[in-house]
């Protein structure tokens, strides 16, 4: 089960390696991780996506609370979840239809160059996950995914 | 006036009102050794190895209720620390360790005795800091303090690069520490508390389950009273050994794998057990799915995450447990009705009767558990008990008649060999006035022997009582019963040290025993002499510690005698 975590934590030392820690010490994969500091605080927000037992998760989460830097862990189901993902393709293909595509995913073409063209897209994890079937065909040089962001509604 | 990192260090402990150091100098925590050789308001131990002064500290601060403190240096320094540090984490004993690191233009660099100590005792502290620049080293001393001893205690680490103990700035120690994250809760949920004691006031079957949280919070006195008002019946986990006294009349002795009888089958039949500060650890409740079937659970615990961690709870209370009792005590005076219990004390005192600790003596070949009991008899009652891992630290759980808290020092969480003698001399350190006797195995013993000379050293005089079955026994116990008698590496008796001479090639005394009355004279004896003693007690080598619930059974499995098996 896909479960979706806030940590506000203190910008300190470490702090990133002891809520990982936490993870990694009950056996528990990390499948996405964004980190940045929230403006004008001294906290930062780790949004963390996993996958697995309910049990560990909230032992995780308690544990998480035990950390001295972590000042609230934030689970909800109400969040708006967002991820960017940006592809780069050959300039040789069909650049109106790649530019269709990434239009019906909140996204554009970033960038085009002499040998390649570069589109970034924001969306929900999932759509992210249909847009890069989509775009098979057209033959992707590189993917790159920047992990979910969320905020609570 | 300015002031090194170094003398910053010094003026913290100072602050702190530390008044011994259990430590291991080398090159990076040096500028701290220095300053330690110019002052005068603490004594600095210097033990034989990093585990040995950890271990110290750590027996220190179990028996005084205050923090231990050690420093060691970089590298091998920090890593020989670890097995300590992990130990009292384990039993959320408060430390604050402090250790040397390479300078910080050469963190990262693969210096000369450079690890990533942070990166090593993160899993086994409570919280550590790497101190990068000197003006926050007051403010770090400060809150490693406060972090080991308030909420769930633990072991706090500060790692010291060595151009931060050198750099200069003014000192200014802070008055008080206030962190935005980390405020432990102590004082119960009103309402919780009460739903509790409505919980227990309806029960049929109740029992207590007292663990190691009720030494910590110092609520033996009001335990004692709660227990005295309601009759309730009470079991104690092996942290818990002492906090009532071993011939109250509602104890029903250890629970576990090697708890009595009616101390499980007390959990086994329960329709409400009421945790005191103590974690369901898998020693306890043997088989978890069969794991006190019909019983509703109160928990209380300073410590959240211990909360439904291994069992249901119906009635959680997160709060420090002398705090809860004192707010619950009124409700559970005016509303509990001892007698309601009294069908209830009557089954579980028949188990007692029935399937009482016991064993078989003998007057050919010297009993271990004799020995513990006849320890019990021979010195004053407030002695101080530490033990090492093993069979007899098991047997000393058993017949040791408690009637303290903080009488028995142990190794529960960790289970860590070698705990014994260096926490007794801490503990011994910490407690002068005391008799400090430790319980060792002929394994355990040597893995911290070198700290003998530490006693010597410190007129630190404990007396070691090893129960010498030339076998790592309690692995060849389940060697017996689990591997069908293959002892792999578990016979001792090919090589084996002689402990009087080494004992005393490093200035204890040492005895060695084969009957029953040369074990009372030697101990009469080690009792007048001042001076670290080696008893080494040639037992009964393939005695096993029964009752047992084999492991991953319910608790009702029990075996009971030997003809069980
Ligand atoms: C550091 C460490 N290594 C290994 C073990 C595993 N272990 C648990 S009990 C035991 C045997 C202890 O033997 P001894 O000290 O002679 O005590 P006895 O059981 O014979 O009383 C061992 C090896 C441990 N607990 N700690």
């Amino acid at each position: 089960m896909k479960r979706i975590i806030s940590v506000i934590v203190e910008n300190e030392h470490g702090v990133l390696a002891r809520v990982v820690n936490m993870f990694a010490a009950r056996g528990y994969n990390i499948t996405s991780l964004t980190v940045a500091p929230i403006p004008n605080t001294e906290f930062s927000r780790m949004t963390i996506m996993s996958e697995g037992d309910p049990k560990v998760f909230e032992q995780i989460v308690k544990q998480l609370y035990k950390l001295i830097p972590v000042y609230k862990v934030i689970e909800s189901s109400d969040f708006i979840e967002k991820e960017m993902t940006m592809v780069k393709f050959s300039i040789e293909n069909n650049l109106s239809d790649i530019d269709a595509l990434a239009r019906c995913y909140n996204g554009s073409i970033s960038n085009v160059g002499e040998k390649h063209v570069i589109v970034s897209v924001v969306d929900r994890p999932e759509r992210i996950d249909n847009f890069l079937k989509a775009i098979k065909r057209f033959k992707p040089v590189d993917i790159v995914r920047s992990g979910v962001s969320v905020i609570e509604r | 006036m300015k002031m090194t990192g170094a003398q910053m260090v010094i003026e913290s402990l100072i602050k702190e009102n530390v008044e011994v150091v259990f430590g291991y100098p080398g090159g990076a925590i040096m500028n701290v050794y220095d300053e330690i050789y110019k002052q005068k308001s603490f004594q600095h131990i210097l033990a034989k190895h990093e585990q040995g002064a950890v271990h110290m500290a750590d027996g220190y601060a179990r028996a005084t209720g205050k923090v231990g403190v050690s420093m060691v240096t970089s590298g091998p320094g920090i890593t020989n620390a670890i097995t300590g540090i992990a130990t009292a984490y384990a039993d959320s004993i408060p430390l604050v360790i402090i250790s040397g690191q390479v300078p910080t233009t050469a963190i990262g660099t693969d210096a000369f005795q450079e690890v990533d100590a942070v990166g090593i005792t993160r899993p086994v502290t409570k919280h550590n800091f790497l101190v990068k620049d000197v003006k926050d080293l007051p403010y770090v001393m400060k809150e490693a303090f406060y972090l080991a001893r308030s909420g769930r205690p633990g072991p706090v680490h500060i790692d010291l690069p060595k151009d931060v103990t050198a750099a200069k700035t003014f000192f200014k120690y802070p008055e008080k520490i206030d962190l935005i994250t980390y405020k432990p809760t102590y004082k119960g949920n009103a309402r919780a508390i009460k739903r509790a004691a409505e919980a227990i006031k309806k029960a049929k079957k109740p029992v207590f389950y007292i663990g190691g949280g009720a030494v910590l919070s110092t609520a033996a006195d009001i335990i004692r009273e709660i227990v005295k008002i309601t009759k309730i019946p009470a079991v104690e986990t092996l942290m818990a050994r002492g906090v009532l006294r071993f011939d109250c009349p509602f104890l029903l002795g250890m629970v576990g794998m090697h708890g009595s009888y009616a101390a499980n089958m007390a959990m086994n039949d329960a329709d409400l057990i009421i945790s005191l500060g103590a974690r369901f650890d898998d020693r306890v409740t043997g088989k978890i799915d069969e794991f006190a079937k019909n019983a509703d659970i109160v928990h209380i615990d300073i410590d959240p995450s211990q909360i439904g961690k291994v069992v249901k709870t119906k009635y959680p209370i997160v709060g420090d447990l002398k705090l809860v009792l004192e707010d619950m005590m009124p409700f559970l005076v005016e509303g509990v009705k001892p007698e309601k219990f009294e069908e209830w004390r009557e089954i579980l005192n028949r188990y007692k009767e029935l399937y009482p600790l016991a064993y078989n003596d003998s007057d050919e070949v010297i009993k271990p558990q004799w020995v513990i009991q006849k320890t019990g008899e021979i010195v004053p009652e407030d002695v101080i008990i530490t033990t090492d891992v093993g069979q007899h630290q098991m047997w000393a759980a058993q017949f040791y008649p408690f009637t303290k808290p903080r009488q028995m020092i142990t190794s529960g969480g960790l289970g860590t060999m070698g705990y014994g003698f260096p926490a007794a001399l801490g503990a011994k350190r910490g407690v002068k006035e005391k008799l400090v006797v430790n319980f060792s195995g002929d394994g355990s013993i040597m893995m911290n022997i070198q700290e003998v000379l530490t006693g010597y050293k410190y007129n630190l005089p404990v007396i070691n009582i090893i129960l010498n079955n030339n076998y790592l026994g309690m692995v060849r116990q389940w060697q017996s019963m689990f591997y069908n008698d293959r002892l792999s590496e578990t016979d001792l008796s090919d090589v084996q040290a002689d402990f009087v001479e080494l004992a005393e090639s490093m200035g204890a005394v040492g005895y060695r025993v084969s009957k029953k009355d040369e074990f009372i004279d030697a101990l009469n004896d080690a009792l007048t002499q001042n001076k670290v003693a080696f008893i080494d007690v040639q037992v009964d080598r393939r005695e096993d510690v029964l009752p047992m619930v084999p492991p991953n059974s319910p608790l009702k499995n029990m075996l009971v005698f030997k003809e069980d098996k």
